[in-house]
């Protein structure tokens, strides 16, 4: 008997989180986001026919699973997990300015004290005049007298000006006090004092030109100050992209054949820019229909079936899984010893130099030069590109080299 | 197809950041290796043709090495259990990794790497391999000292453990995300090489979780007037964005889990939002506190990044909702057709809207097109893997994807993309993508009119 109600309970349990989706579709507008439950709790239909026995107790479970049940329809019962945040700890966490300044803290900053601030905790990521892009995009620039009067920059109109600064983009002075006070200086985030805060972000707005050299900046002018943001009214809440159910602002079409008269290709990547993303071939898994192009070498002129290339060479070297055996089938042994130098050097000295590496640096580098060849790192005596040999081969060799196990 | 004075791609910055020295030495060698194949290209074609009648299965003379001679895994003893206790890829399979797009960004704590697109099956994502962001670094936390705290408009603020998160009934989902600035750089022009890079900020893994709304119940949340909630980081930017609540409402969860163990702690180890169909940047991780409030935030990630500019000079606000979008990941930019014939063109489409209903697949440029095969499961907001059959026949081929949602949403080219949004908006770009197949066997990125 107890085991069964308990079931019963656990099973009714279980119905309203399992089977109650988050988010079930074609609800009515009004139930939205209501947890619902897809099936009733059949309790009070099997209970009283199959339980007899003790009433009372039965009575009582029954009363505490459709309450149970019940409290659970909306959201599981929480209540008894997690605590109470105390004020204290509200106020430690809760660090977030508002658009409308809600949240900030009373305090002030003048520019000159924010350029002191600058020049110690800022300047070298940002440079001197909150224009270097050496490590961040820069902040400061783009932005005119006029644009403090118009609320738009319009320098973002045009091609002017290569990179957008963020006197260029920001609309809420708000985000300056926020978010220099939550993360910056970025590998000491959250230790400027709060006036400090202040003065930075007037000594950035005096660099943009927004506000003069003797501005203090202080939680009783912050609407006053941005009122005089160069980009105040830039943005723009009119889009299909924030409003779930809102109307997307370009379609694409159904056609399905004789869509377009001519094709033109309008935009490739320039071949000297092939090898721009280092060796696209050690980016591609070495199985299946398709090999990562070889993009340290030029671009092939006709195509070469690799497919055909890898069989053929594979029943060349008789298939040897065994690296020692690889290296004499493609004559690598020809001109390295294991331990002595020929025509290149000892395969334990490239063992040698490659150890410091991590394997796979190891791998990877001695992968490029067996394929591609090379000179100068042994002496002037070129080594040929080896690019005949299948590249499960060449890795596999690769990998005996870097393990430096030749016995 | 035309091939008339082509608009080159904007060349990324040099590959310091990717190649290690000797690389680059390599790769400056590339002319005197090259004359020096050539001499031996042509003193081998002889050679070479015998090589190819290799390839066909009547040359295999007595039969294949590799069946014939016995292995050495089939002949000897193999590793035993609990090896590796925390198991690892092959080591044949070290290609697939997280790589950063060299000159992208300036350092690393600030940067993204872009998952390997290319080489994925199905939509899981392995956990290993999801694409990363920082802002300000990442951080492996103790879950032990972790907190989450709720606050604004609520009848009780409250504090809950990670043992209190984990000992509720939790939800277990499986959703894409996707960071805003996917494919950003191709806007203007091509500017990455592969899949990868073009659309490598993407991955979709199975979450587990608490609904938030259920937490925002428990501590009695005003949802007359809190139509906003701000989620907050733990990390050092204690990164900050504002989600509708009607997203909360819908399916925004509360997660520690990621594809069956904790989340990763590139991933926000011990705790992140979870916001189905929104941009990454609103996921936050290290996920500290929820705020209830009646007003968006304006945070620094809605008003300096992630805002998209617009021809008129006007930057979207807000923008959130990644729309229907596809790509095919193989054969996609960078790979080479190991030879002619039979390929599967194998590619994701997603929705921040809903399901994916169908995927086009057109392989000439656009011209006509075909509905690939939609391969289960198809889920809301959650990626969808398509397939479809072809024949390359060694001539040039246009291959693009377009995929349509449930809403009836369709993916749109680049050309519909920028007659409306321009070319300077960096984020939400859901064009169709087109990969060229040339004579010579590669597949490169273009971009087509």
């Amino acid at each position: 008997m107890f085991r069964w109600v308990n079931r019963l309970l656990v099973r009714a349990y279980v119905d309203t989180q399992m089977n109650a989706p988050l988010s079930p579709r074609g609800r009515g507008a009004g139930e939205r986001g209501r947890l619902t439950l897809r099936r009733p709790i059949p309790l009070s239909l099997t209970l009283p026919h199959r339980g007899g026995g003790n009433t009372r107790l039965l009575q009582a479970a029954l009363v505490s699973a459709l309450a149970f049940a019940s409290a659970h329809a909306d959201s599981p019962q929480l209540a008894k997990l997690g605590r109470p945040a105390t004020p204290a700890e509200v106020k430690a966490w809760d660090i977030d300015v508002r658009p409308d300044f809600t949240g900030l803290p009373p305090g002030a900053g003048t520019v000159a004290r924010g350029q002191e601030v600058w020049e110690s905790r800022c300047e070298n990521c940002h440079g001197a005049f909150g224009e270097s892009n050496e490590v961040f995009t820069p902040i400061v620039g783009g932005t005119t007298a006029e644009d403090v009067k118009t609320g738009h920059v319009a320098s973002l109109r045009s091609d002017t000006v290569p990179q957008r600064t963020t006197l260029m983009k920001v609309s809420e002075l708000s985000v300056l006090w926020d978010y220099i006070n939550r993360a910056m200086p970025w590998n000491q985030p959250k230790s400027l004092t709060t006036d400090d805060v202040y003065a930075v972000v007037a000594y950035i707005l005096n660099m943009g030109g927004v506000v003069p050299s003797d501005y203090v900046l202080s939680d009783k002018n912050m609407q006053a100050t941005q009122n005089r943001l160069p980009n105040r009214n830039g943005k723009t809440r009119e889009h299909g992209l924030w409003e779930q159910g809102a109307k997307p602002d370009v379609q694409g079409s159904s056609c399905m054949t004789n869509c377009a008269p001519k094709v033109t290709v309008t935009s490739h990547l320039p071949d000297y820019a092939r090898n721009a993303h280092g060796d696209i071939a050690l980016q591609n898994r070495t199985l299946g229909g398709v090999r990562g192009a070889e993009t340290l070498e030029p671009a092939p002129q006709t195509f070469v079936a690799l497919a055909a290339r890898n069989r053929g060479a594979a029943a060349a070297t008789g298939g040897a899984s065994d690296p020692m055996k690889m290296a004499q089938a493609h004559a690598c042994l020809a001109c390295h010893g294991i331990g002595n130098k020929i025509v290149g050097p000892a395969l334990l000295d490239v063992h040698k130099k490659y150890a410091a590496q991590r394997p796979t640096d190891a791998i990877r580098l001695l992968t490029v030069r067996i394929k591609s060849g090379g000179s100068g790192a042994w002496g002037s005596t070129a080594m040929p590109p080896q690019d005949h040999v299948p590249d499960a081969e060449i890795r596999a060799i690769a990998e005996w080299i870097a393990a430096g196990k030749f016995q | 197809m035309t091939f008339p004075p082509q608009r080159p791609g904007r060349l990324q910055k040099a590959p310091e950041f990717f190649l290690t020295r000797d690389a680059m030495t390599l790769s400056r060698d590339d002319r005197r290796s090259f004359l020096r194949k050539a001499f031996l290209a042509a003193g081998g074609a002889a050679g070479a043709l015998a090589l190819l009648k290799g390839a066909f299965a009547a040359d295999v003379g007595e039969g294949d090495p590799a069946i014939l001679n016995l292995p050495a895994h089939t002949k000897g003893l193999g590793q035993p259990v609990a090896a590796r206790p925390y198991g690892l890829p092959s080591k044949h399979e070290e290609n697939l990794q997280r790589r950063e797009s060299p000159g992208l960004t300036r350092v690393g704590a600030a940067s993204v790497s872009f998952a390997p697109l290319q080489g994925f099956f199905g939509i899981i994502t392995p956990s290993g391999l999801h694409f990363e962001r920082h802002h300000q670094g990442w951080w492996d936390i103790d879950p032990a000292q972790h907190r989450f705290m709720i606050n604004g408009l609520v009848k009780q603020a409250k504090v809950y453990t990670m043992d209190d998160l984990m000992r509720m009934p939790s939800i277990s989902r499986m959703h894409f995300i996707e960071c805003g600035a996917n494919t950003g750089m191709e806007w203007g022009n091509v500017a990455v090489p592969t899949v990868q890079y073009t659309h490598g900020m993407l991955s979709c893994c199975e979450f587990t979780g608490v609904p938030l709304k259920w937490l925002l119940d428990d501590c009695g949340a005003d949802f007359k007037k809190g139509k906003f909630v701000l989620a907050e980081g733990a990390d050092g930017s204690s990164m900050t964005r504002t989600i509708n609540m009607a997203n909360v409402l819908d399916d925004v969860m509360v997660a520690y889990g990621m594809n069956g163990e904790m989340l990763r702690p590139e991933n926000g180890y011990p705790l992140r939002l979870v916001v189905p169909g929104v941009q990454g940047v609103s996921w936050v991780k290290y996920l500290r506190r929820i705020e209830v409030g009646d007003q968006p935030y304006a945070t620094k990630d809605e008003t300096i990044h992630y805002v998209d500019l617009m021809p008129d000079g006007q930057h979207r606000q807000y923008t959130s909702i990644q729309e229907v979008k596809s790509v095919i990941t193989s054969p996609s930019g960078g790979q080479v057709l190991i030879d002619k014939g039979y390929f599967n063109v194998t590619g994701i489409a997603w929705s921040g809207r809903g399901k994916i209903r169908k995927v086009d697949v057109s392989v000439d440029g656009g011209k006509n097109w075909r509905t690939a095969r939609l391969e289960t499961p198809v889920l809301d907001k959650c990626l969808t893997r398509f397939n479809i059959d072809w024949t390359w026949d060694g001539g040039d081929a246009i291959l693009m994807s377009r995929a349509t949602d449930s809403t009836g949403h369709v993916q749109p080219s680049i050309t519909e993309l920028r007659k409306v949004r321009g070319t300077k908006s960096i984020y939400h770009n859901n064009s169709i993508q087109s990969w060229l197949v040339s004579a010579n066997g590669e597949v490169s990125n273009v971009q087509v009119g």
